[in-house]
């Protein structure tokens, strides 16, 4: 019975419109540009379950140091995808993290400044320099690529500059101290739901330190900022106008300014937020080890772009997803954390790593030639 | 009421010491398809984004609805209902159907600064606006680039037309097509018209301009060689016009020159 109304249905199908190809549940699939990465995240999942299962990787402890490493890329890689989308890159992340933690650092501890303005200062900062970065691809019509390589060595060697002049050394410690009743620092230094882990720890459900408080105190900032920005920006990307303009300057920049999309405002708009996600990864680090250096953040713009590219970003714009970047970001994290639970050596982490993006690149660039494929 | 919907009157360009358009008229009737005919370098592309507000031009006057209207952007010449299709459609291939539509004036919904794109909508106005051209689009969140060149340029078009177009300038539509596909997108045109839109047709193809046109201007160097009735003018006239007749003529006294010389 089931059969035969099946065949009646398919006869009706092709019936309708000889031109028109049945789309198999599977291409549906394979249009998403996040399939790669979840299918890579669910691999790695499975691997380090099978190798690291009971060395306590994941453990509540050990699930939030990877989750913690994964998130901290993740807010960095979401902003990095969203420029991708749009059509350019920003290497100038990494620099833009280092030079934004000498911004709370310094005034907070060599000017007296609260800790909450230097903090506001800081985000000022990094919306005039994505602002800097974006007007100058807009009005010079130069690659992004070039421009912020050289936003990377700019604001590489001031924030050396900057801090050696000001304090005489690379590095600005003793902010710990000024977190406590700061109104703004909190959102970047403090665990939430210490409540369930206390009492998961009080139920035995989770491990202890000796004094009786759970090893694993909360979630760490980092995994709020990292779930709540995978939620907008995917939310922006799918649900709402400005999404469909960045797809669009991303996909045929002519062509949407033709139609009235504002192509350069876009593109700046996201070059600061690539600056302003590099700001809030400088908060949490800065905050968390309560201490600048003017080298943190080092290769991270690269790190951030390989997790757009793992995915499903393609690097010529148009087409990709924060869920991908976000998955992307899972897997780096989920790597490099579990790596230590193995017995292998962590120096192979790179070696993933690339070998990683170079599937990641070759398996995105098939996707695109079946999504626009003539038919 | 003038009986023209848009007239442009004696337009010219120039760059620098280049006249790359000098006193072109045209004059257009609701319904009306005009073939803008030229071979390459006639002024075709100049004369196209001086319709489309991209180029001001240095004189003459355009008037639409019996106003004279001045062009600072080419959104100006989109809000009172000049919809021009540019040869490259404007479509980004990676994009879905729906959100090609409606690039760049999405419909939105919900409160202020919580606006979201409403997709519903825009997918279901796009299927039915495609349907109406006899393009099935099963699922509009298909992306483009799976569509056929003919589809693409009737997506482009059905886009302008429902963006308020009541001048269309359609640019060089057919010539990537195949004759199925070209027959297609020539049907649609002619359909647009029939509805009451005014249809500048450019193109540098006589066979896919002659059997839709009501009117022919042709164009050579910048300069227009006049516009014709359709019962005014044979197809072989035109396609000697646009070519350059002399150079044709002066073509085929050679040829029968050495012609005669072989004979000898």
């Amino acid at each position: 019975m089931s059969v035969k109304s099946e065949s009646i249905q398919s006869k009706k199908d092709s019936g309708q419109d000889e031109r028109l190809k049945k789309i198999s549940p599977l291409r549906v699939l394979l249009n998403r540009p996040e399939l790669g990465a979840l299918g890579g995240s669910i691999l790695v999942f499975i691997f380090f379950g099978i190798v690291a299962g009971d060395t306590g990787m994941f453990s509540a402890y050990g699930t939030l140091n990877f989750l913690d490493v994964s998130a901290n890329l993740g807010i960095i890689a979401i902003a990095a995808a969203m420029l991708m989308i749009g059509g350019e890159f920003d290497l100038s992340i990494g620099s833009m993290i280092g030079f934004a933690g000498i911004c709370i650092a310094i005034p907070a501890i060599y000017w007296g400044w609260p800790l909450w303005t230097s903090i506001i200062f800081a985000f000022a900062m990094a919306v005039l320099i994505g602002y800097f970065n974006g007007i100058m691809v807009v009005k010079t019509g130069l690659p992004s690529f070039i421009v912020t390589l050289a936003m990377l060595f700019i604001l590489r060697g001031a924030t050396l500059a900057i801090t050696r002049l000001i304090t005489g050394r690379t590095q600005v410690p003793g902010l710990r101290v000024l977190i406590e009743n700061d109104p703004i620092a909190w959102l970047f230094a403090t665990d939430t739901f210490q409540w369930l882990f206390t009492w998961l720890g009080s139920m035995k459900l989770i491990a202890l330190r000796t004094d009786g408080t759970p090893l694993a105190t909360g979630i760490p900032p980092s995994v709020i900022w990292f779930i709540a920005l995978t939620l907008f920006a995917t939310w922006i990307l799918m649900k709402t106008r400005y999404g469909n303009w960045i797809f669009a300057s991303g996909g045929d920049k002519v062509g949407a300014t033709n139609v009235g999309v504002p192509v350069g405002r876009v593109k700046i708009s996201l070059f600061i937020g690539t600056a302003v996600a590099s700001t809030i990864f400088a908060c949490i680090q800065v905050l968390d080890a309560g201490s600048a250096d003017t080298m943190r953040g080092t290769l991270k713009e690269l790190e951030a772009i390989a997790a757009a590219v793992v995915g499903g970003c393609l690097l010529t714009g148009g087409y990709g997803s924060a869920i991908g970047a976000a998955l992307g970001a899972i897997i780096f994290g989920t790597v490099s954390m579990g790596i230590f639970y193995t017995d292998v050596d962590t120096d192979w982490f790179k070696v993933f790593l690339g070998a990683m993006m170079l599937i990641a690149v070759v398996f995105n660039n098939y996707i695109r030639k079946k999504v626009t494929e003539t038919k | 009421m003038s009986e023209y919907l848009v007239q442009f009157n004696n337009i010219s360009k120039f760059f620098g010491k280049v006249i790359a358009l000098k006193d072109v008229t045209m004059k257009l009737k609701k319904g009306e398809i005009m073939c803008l005919l030229g071979d390459n370098g006639a002024g075709k592309s100049t004369l196209i984004k001086t319709l489309a507000g991209v180029h001001k031009p240095d004189e003459g006057e355009i008037i639409f609805e019996d106003q004279k209207i001045v062009f600072d952007s080419p959104r100006d010449a989109l809000d009172i209902g000049i919809g021009t299709v540019y040869q490259d459609l404007a479509l980004v291939s990676l994009m879905s159907v729906t959100r090609n539509f409606f690039m760049g004036r999405e419909p939105q919904k919900g409160l202020p600064f919580f606006k979201t794109f409403d997709i519903e909508k825009a997918n279901t106005i796009a299927a039915e606006r495609m349907g109406q051209i006899g393009i099935d689009v099963r699922d509009p969140s298909q992306a483009v680039g799976t569509m056929s060149g003919g589809e693409r340029q009737c997506l482009a078009i059905s886009r302008a037309i429902y963006f308020g177009a009541k001048v269309l300038v359609l640019d060089e539509p057919t010539s990537a097509l195949g004759v199925h596909q070209a027959s297609m997108v020539l049907k649609y045109i002619v359909k647009a018209a029939s509805q009451g839109l005014a249809v500048i047709l450019i193109t540098h193809n006589v066979h896919h301009a002659y059997p839709v046109g009501n009117s022919f201007t042709v164009l050579n160097r910048g300069k227009s060689m006049g516009t014709f009735k359709k019962k005014d003018i044979s197809r072989e006239k035109l396609l000697s016009m646009m070519a350059g007749g002399e150079e044709l003529d002066k073509l085929e006294v050679e040829l029968k020159e050495m012609d005669r010389i072989e004979n000898n």
